[in-house]
């Protein structure tokens, strides 16, 4: 519980900084038009690096875990998706993994019994809440295109409406956005509540959870609370979309968009500048996981390892030829033939 | 993992979180706030301490569906027409009566940011939508 104090400590910490940025330095501009900039330069080239880094780790094996019947002979069923042997099963099994997390849907909880016994269950909150949340906050950025483009895109004000399709008090209620914040926060209930869990996560395990929280509570309470002055939020979005400082300068300037709102982004802001050097790489390192990415065609195809040594080897074949008088003097079998010369010749 | 591959995954992440900035390319829109019309006949005609709107324009620029959203419960739930504002001025609780009298110019003023912004009011689900085509009502 200690580092999940830690970690919100940290959190609360940035929202004192950009409170007294704003409200008491009038940093707006800074907080508007130069952290964000900063923020996604960072991602972006942080992410890419880290990418590259992966790439040169060598693979030299087939490593897919599988989970079930591999390819065999032509009577035996083969489970294409979860043991794949060509690349259509692992674009399959693999689409699978990013979309609807597969392997967290086989996550099951051993225990033993009074008795002495050890149980299998069913545990799918993982699974569940890993799934609102991502989806949640996917659809939730995709839905913020809105503030990014201009006229918005049809896509997006699709979009809108799907999500927007429940009303209360006549207002649409965007359940993606709740989506997110009840995954986030029972990703943060199941870390603190299961023991084992508890005593494994460290501050950069809770770090992120609650980054996300404030990002999702900050933005509901703009949304149904307390309300932003959107146009000029716009502005400044735009601004930075067209790289005109002129813009967002003008925008800050002119009007009070509301604290809750630079809460809002710098958390958005610290997310992306903490995402490449955090656990969070799980969204590039997915694609890149060896258990995963590989078909098993171990028995098919020979993989060699690329940093092998040459080995000089003695075949059969060799050893035969060399000794082909001999063993034929005493009566052993042999499996080629000889000519006159003593040149290898295959059996007729 | 195969390096084209890889470098096919690199550009689709940079190309997808790059949307923001190179969709702008290829529309035509500044991208600057629309600035919202206040030339209608009866605010021409407001001058002194008359010329004001129901709240501080600071606060209706930002809450302006905060007070609508409060006149329509008041009404519809309580029957109360009555608004009293922040300085102590009346008004009737209309967004016909009140709101148009003044801002008669709904695409030009309304529809300006609703459109920038994307926003999507509910306003039209029982009041009658003015005219967009040719001017307001």
């Amino acid at each position: 519980m200690k580092n999940a104090g830690i970690a919100l400590a940290f959190v609360l910490a940035i929202l004192a900084v950009v409170y007294v940025g704003v409200e008491l330095l009038n940093l707006d501009f800074f907080f508007g038009g130069v952290l964000p900039y900063i923020a996604i330069a960072v991602f972006i080239v942080g992410f890419i690096y880290r990418i590259y880094k992966w790439a040169q780790s060598p693979v030299p094996f087939r490593i897919p875990t599988t989970a079930g019947q591999q390819k065999s002979l032509d009577f035996i069923k083969q489970n294409k998706i979860e043991n794949p042997s060509s690349k259509g099963g692992v674009f399959v099994r693999m689409a699978l993994e990013v979309l609807c997390f597969r392997s967290l849907f086989r996550n099951s909880k051993a225990e033993v019994t009074d008795e002495g016994n050890i149980t299998y269950q069913w545990e799918k909150w993982l699974w569940l809440f890993a799934l609102c949340f991502h989806w949640g906050f996917f659809l939730t950025v995709f839905r913020h295109l809105r503030f990014f483009t201009d006229p918005v895109p049809f896509p997006v004000t699709l979009w809108e409406k799907i999500d927007g399709v429940f009303w209360v008090d006549l207002q649409a209620l965007y359940l993606t956005g709740f989506l997110l914040l009840l995954g986030i926060t029972g990703l943060f209930i199941r870390r603190i509540y299961l023991d084992k869990v508890r005593y494994i996560s460290l501050v950069n395990d809770f770090f992120p959870l609650f980054l996300i929280m404030g990002i999702a509570i900050t933005g509901l309470t703009m949304r149904y609370l307390t309300h932003a002055d959107v146009t000029a939020i716009k502005e400044v979005a735009m601004g930075l979309s067209h790289f005109d400082f002129g813009q967002i300068m003008a925008a800050v300037t002119a009007n009070d968009i509301s604290v809750m709102f630079w809460f809002h982004l710098s958390l958005v802001c610290t997310l992306l500048i903490y995402f490449p050097a955090s656990k969070l790489m799980h969204a590039g390192g997915v694609f890149m996981s060896p258990t995963r990415n590989m078909a098993n065609n171990n028995r098919m195809v020979r993989h060699i390892n690329p940093w092998n040594p040459e080995v000089e080897v003695h075949s059969y074949q060799e050893y035969e030829h060399e000794f082909h008088q001999k063993m034929k003097a005493v009566g052993l079998p042999l499996d080629w033939d000889y000519d006159e010369e003593g040149n290898q010749i295959p059996k007729k | 993992m195969k390096k084209t591959n890889i470098f096919i995954g690199i550009v689709i992440f940079a190309v997808l979180v790059t949307v923001p900035f190179w969709s702008v390319v290829f529309s035509p829109a500044s991208g600057a706030a629309p600035e919202v019309s206040l030339d209608t006949p009866v605010i021409n005609q407001l001058s002194g301490d008359d010329y004001k709107c129901v709240e501080d324009v600071e606060w209706m620029r930002a809450h302006h569906m905060d007070l609508l959203n409060d006149w329509k419960t008041e009404v519809v739930r309580e029957g109360n027409r009555v608004y009293v504002a922040e300085d102590g001025t009346e008004y009737l609780a209309s967004l016909q009566n009140t709101c148009f009298e003044c801002h008669s110019n709904y695409e030009d003023f309304c529809l300006k940011c609703h459109t920038y912004s994307e926003v999507n009011p509910t306003c039209w689900e029982c009041h009658v939508e003015p005219t967009v085509v040719g001017g307001a009502n």
